[in-house]
């Protein structure tokens, strides 16, 4: 629907994904993360069998999926936030399974959450330089030592201006973030994500709650990303949303990966529609709502 | 019945020793809840093994006082990690199962029959402030003050040295707090996948925090044993906690002074509504009340004012009642 615009813009440009292949496990030609047979399963119920998946370096690379297809479990194995079955995947070139959220994100994949996580007793600042990395001030006993630590700080400060300015939130900055309103707090959690100075950035459900005006800005934060050459992978159940800005889409189903391939591939495959509009249909007969 | 006698008595324990030691183990607590989040029940325990620390090193081993403190810090330290090992990877109402715990475990521990030899069971450890009260530069047999507010210079020399300890560990909260550190751990307590999503290491950062409070929980009970110079398992007892608390709340938790007003509004209060009752038995206004009913009138004296101030001031006397409603939202 209000997608037409971002979706021409996206036509013309070129094919970031090179020669890759519309099949589940395609192989990529510059893959920044790399993911082999990842399980995890609660109780009897399988959440997430992942046999393989590459993700393209500097594209926009959606994961889509009818509710309790696993998407969420999967985003929250890759980026360290559950404990995996077994499976191992690679970002960079380094394995990474099996570490720690906080490691993760210091390899350089950020995460933001379904639910927005803003420090709301903070001030929007504050919660900008929390995402600023390597900050000796943030050792115990570097607490105690504002020298070594100002011109650090005044350094992330500025850097967390730009940010805030480019998010349109720099009047807020003293703020609490509790006092936003739900659209702020996302790109509030995106800036603070970017803080990080992240390789890759993946969006949980970023357009989930948010009003269509704010939609098409987020689409267009998400975009300019790209064009920066940072990584973005994102789940959405919205299909219009994201064939308008995803290079890539990967989709989900029961757990598993039933398609890839770009928009125009998946909007025409079969199987796709059969899961998608089927699993709709028992989720609009048990009157299930939210993921997983 | 004297209003301004009972007036002064009360502000007199206000900035006494007993409101001094309170306000130190407050101000750690005040770092475990009030900055990190983390529910500690059991500070009480903390202060136990501080104030053993003391009372073994001191009255069993004949050693200095100052050592007493180490071992007692040295132990306090041992508590932390012991707590926030298993705990502080799961949610916060494990902490605050598993020190409530502790608390009771450790005070049974210390008063059983099998601890006698070091800790002297049920009947305590005596003559522990002679190493402290040595170094005192008051005249111990003077009197310091006018009027009501007379302390005599052992109680001085106590009052100096723990309200000194409160002056540094407010100092040191504020640096920490208002420092990248401080930034981190106050993260921690909105919410701490948050900032784990930011390259933060959560589980260190509680345990740091842990530590420290611990440790000024550990001090604060050190100085509870020159103070009184003798201990008994019995008075560290889940209620001393909850007082802490009380004092916490009353002050306002994550504010650096709210710790120190809390505890001289807490035992002023205290102090008022006993000397006020007992004032009012003296009159013959109660002839309902038996001795001993005193103590319990008395104390759902000071809750029902508790609840007065909860209802009407949330945020405690310091506290900033903005940020107390953006975290009801």
């Amino acid at each position: 629907m209000s997608s037409d615009e971002v979706d021409t813009s996206a036509a013309v440009e070129v094919d970031r994904m090179a020669d890759a292949v519309a099949e589940p496990g395609s192989p990529k030609s510059d893959p920044i993360l790399v993911a082999d047979s990842v399980k995890r399963s609660f109780g009897g119920l399988t959440a997430v069998d992942v046999n393989h998946l590459e993700v393209q370096r500097g594209t926009i690379t959606a994961l889509i999926g009818p509710n309790g297809a696993g998407k969420s479990t999967f985003f929250n194995l890759l980026t360290g936030f559950d404990r995996v079955d077994k499976g191992r995947w690679t970002f960079e070139g380094r394995p990474i399974n099996g570490r720690r959220g906080h490691q993760v994100a210091r390899a350089g994949m950020v995460r933001t959450f379904q639910l927005t996580k803003a420090l709301t007793r903070m001030t929007v600042l504050d919660n900008m330089l929390l995402g600023a990395q390597g900050q000796l001030g943030e050792r115990m006993v570097g607490a105690f030592l504002r020298p070594m630590w100002r011109s650090q700080e005044q350094a992330n400060t500025e850097r967390a201006m730009e940010l805030l300015e480019r998010f349109k939130l720099v009047d807020k900055r003293q703020d609490m973030a509790g006092s936003l309103s739900g659209g702020q707090r996302k790109l509030l959690e995106m800036a603070r994500a970017l803080m990080t100075d992240p390789s890759m950035i993946m969006l949980d459900e970023p357009m989930a709650g948010v009003n269509p005006a704010l939609v098409q800005s987020l689409l267009q934060h998400i975009t300019s990303l790209r064009d920066e050459g940072k990584t973005v992978l994102f789940v959405e159940h919205d299909m219009d949303v994201i064939m308008g800005i995803s290079d890539w889409i990967v989709v989900l189903a029961q757990g598993g990966v039933i398609a890839e391939g770009r928009p125009s591939d998946i909007r025409s495959d079969q199987q796709v529609i059969d899961a998608y509009l089927g699993a709709q249909e028992v989720e609009g007969e048990s009157g299930e709502s939210g993921d997983e | 019945m004297d209003i301004l006698m009972i007036l002064a008595e009360a502000a007199r324990s206000a900035v006494g020793p007993v409101a001094a030691i309170y306000a130190l183990a407050a101000v750690g607590l005040n770092l475990h809840f009030g900055y990190t989040g983390l529910l500690n029940f059991g500070q009480v325990g903390f202060m136990l093994v501080g104030a053993y620390g003391v009372g073994i090193s001191v009255a069993v081993f004949d050693l200095p006082v100052l050592v007493g403190f180490l071992v007692g810090l040295g132990c306090a330290l041992v508590l932390a990690l012991l707590l926030g090992i298993p705990t502080l990877r799961l949610r916060a109402d494990y902490l605050a199962i598993t020190t409530i715990a502790a608390a009771e475990v450790l005070r049974l521990v210390y008063r059983a029959g099998f601890a006698e030899p070091v800790t002297n069971g049920v009947y305590g450890l005596q003559n522990l402030s002679s190493g402290f009260r040595e170094v005192n530069p008051f005249d111990a047999g003077g009197r310091y003050g006018f009027g009501a507010m007379t302390f005599t210079g052992n109680q001085m020399w106590l009052m100096t040295v723990t309200w000194g300890l409160v002056a540094l560990f407010a100092v040191f909260t504020w640096m920490l707090i208002h420092s990248p550190w401080g930034r981190v751990i106050k993260g921690v307590r909105e919410d701490e996948d948050a900032v784990r999503s930011l390259g933060k290491n959560v589980f260190a950062y509680k345990m740091q925090a842990l530590v420290l409070g611990g440790l000024i929980g550990a001090l604060a009970g050190a100085m509870l044993a020159v103070h009184q110079g003798a201990i008994q398992p019995d008075q560290f007892k889940p209620q001393v906690t909850f007082f802490l608390w009380v004092i916490l709340l009353l002050g306002g938790a994550g504010r650096v002074f709210g710790p120190i007003i809390g505890s001289m509004a807490f035992w002023f209060l205290m102090n008022f509504t006993d000397g006020f009752l007992k004032g009012l038995g003296r009159e013959g206004l109660l002839p309902f009340l038996e001795g001993p009913d005193y103590g319990a009138i008395q104390l759902a004296f000071v809750g029902l004012l508790l609840v007065l101030l909860i209802v009407f001031r949330p945020q405690g006397l310091i506290g900033d009642r903005k940020e107390m409603l953006i975290n009801v939202k």
